[in-house]
């Protein structure tokens, strides 16, 4: 047995760790389940409810478990784009893209969110990024092999994280911090609630509009206290967010996003701006560049299902009798009010309104390709 | 009429040699909102254990097994229109389908109403 081995066995068993808001999350009646590593609500209420919810006034989220990390140092920006495929030195304070980690075959190690900071939040840092909890280890490890040893990150976790989503979301962190009504789609900035620093920014994962703050851990029950005080605001768990952001058409790493998988089949090449498709320079620019000239191999794509049966990850999807991809992320679309599913197909399949089959339990179910979002998206683009 | 319990939080109902087959309250609670329940075709022949209907939540599907064995005699239609109708009355008008008993000496090993509460409240 490896030493790796001895490493992937331990942290199996080790036992899963309480996020700040677990004793909050029990007491609003939560349901906890495991995942990423920790005890997590994954409903409250109910699942339909909570979404219902969210789509038509506001929903606290809990992501605590995401990894919240602060790069300093001489020479970042080259060194975050020699590891990202956006465009960094051009990010402006104060301004967010969605990004990830490619591996040397441009496979996807993780999606994230990366911004520039101003002033002095996070001890002055100038770059923020937040990555998925289930992989921050693994992309921490990645990072700290591949930058300059001049590059300073700082895994902040001691910081919580929420989320604010849904068209109330705006009038309710307003009425807490009046400024962040300024704020539009992917901006962010220093805020001040109650003498405690939060870094908020206009962004989320439900396709509504609404925010993520950053906060102390030793704060986030104040504020999550405060914020569920307000009329438009009930705190909604993972299983709602789940659905909520398949509605969406965003996709779930570790399950639409995989190594396996690459950034223009993915339909994410708008996170690879033109500069950095001309000059490359990042890990995995070889991949990108021969799938915009040749075509991916494979693309992900939304399905429209017919009936009611859903069809679940793993489900195989058929043209005819040949098998031509799989469903990735699959279930009841609450808003939609039916089965809807994102999965992998094979390029001369992926076109909007190809008629295919997936195998649910032994039968087959009409599948058509449907364009995403399957509920439209309500950022706030303009002030 | 009696009403057995099995761990699999099913109950059935006995009434002459017809037994009536759902999920237990406690089930539905713990599935959360279901919105699609696959039913047995009528003819079909079950032994006990088989999976023998399925019901979705938004979340997950979750086989339901043949408590006893037998042969489905009707399905619930309701479910189809409605399957939320397990949510809100798992143990009466929920019910997924009804089984002509093969053998009645499989029902000695299932739980009565307050071993089935006992059972629950241990877990």
């Amino acid at each position: 047995m490896s030493g790796n081995d001895d490493i992937a066995h331990i942290e199996e068993e080790l036992p899963l760790q309480d996020l700040p808001l677990d004793a909050w999350h029990r007491a609003k009646g939560a349901r906890m389940v495991g995942f990423a590593g920790y005890h997590m609500p994954i409903q409250y209420e109910g699942i339909m409810a909570e979404h219902s919810w969210t789509r038509e006034h506001a929903g606290l989220f809990d992501v605590s478990h995401m990894g919240q990390i602060a790069f300093s140092g001489e020479g970042v920006d080259e060194a975050l784009e020699h590891l990202l495929p956006s465009d960094i030195k051009g990010l402006k304070p104060c301004r967010q893209r969605y990004s990830m980690l490619l591996d040397e075959e441009g496979g996807i190690l993780d999606d994230l969110m990366v911004s520039r900071l101003d002033g002095a939040a996070f001890d002055g840092a100038p770059i923020y990024m937040v990555v998925n909890g289930a992989t921050k280890y693994d992309d921490i490890g990645w990072m700290i092999e591949r930058l300059p040893d001049e590059v300073v990150m700082n895994h902040m976790d001691e910081q919580a994280l929420l989320a604010l989503q849904g068209p109330e979301a705006g009038d309710a962190l307003a009425a807490l911090i009046p400024e962040t009504a300024d704020l539009i789609f992917m901006q962010s900035g220093p805020f001040t609630w109650r003498g405690v620093p939060l870094w908020i920014s206009r962004s989320g994962y439900t396709g509504e509009d609404g925010f993520e703050i950053s906060v102390p851990a030793a704060d986030v029950t104040l504020l999550a206290d405060a914020l569920c005080a307000l009329p438009q605001v009930k705190p909604i768990g993972l299983g709602a967010r789940d659905s909520l952001r398949l509605e969406a058409g965003l996709p779930l790493y570790g399950h639409d996003l995989t190594p396996a998988v690459s950034t223009i089949g993915a339909d994410l090449g708008f996170a690879i701006q033109k500069r950095r498709r001309e000059e490359g320079g990042f890990i995995g620019h070889a991949r990108v560049m021969k799938e915009l000239a040749d075509g991916p191999g494979a693309k992900r794509v939304g399905l429209k299902i017919e009936g009611r049966m859903p069809a679940r990850e793993g489900a195989s999807i058929y043209a005819g009798g040949m098998q031509v991809g799989e469903v990735t992320s699959g279930g009841f679309a609450p808003t939609v009010g039916a089965p809807i599913a994102m999965g992998w197909v094979s390029l001369p399949h992926s076109a909007i309104d190809t008629a295919l089959e997936i195998e649910v339990r032994g039968k087959r179910i009409a599948a058509t390709v449907a364009p995403m979002p399957f509920v439209p998206h309500r950022y706030r683009r303009k002030a | 009429m009696s009403r057995y319990f099995t761990e699999d939080h099913e109950w059935i109902d006995v009434e002459g040699d017809i037994a009536t087959v759902g999920i237990t309250e406690y089930a539905q609670e713990q599935l959360g909102d279901i919105v699609f329940v696959e039913l047995p075709a009528e003819g079909a022949r079950f032994e006990k254990g088989d999976d023998a209907a399925v019901v979705e939540s938004v979340k997950a599907a979750s086989d339901v097994y043949s408590p006893i064995s037998g042969e489905v005699v009707e399905a619930n239609g309701a479910l189809e229109d409605e399957p939320a109708l397990v949510n809100s009355d798992a143990e009466e008008d929920g019910w997924f389908f009804k089984l002509r008993v093969g053998d009645a000496s499989e029902l000695e090993g299932l739980m009565n109403e307050a071993a089935y509460k006992k059972f629950v409240a241990s877990l």
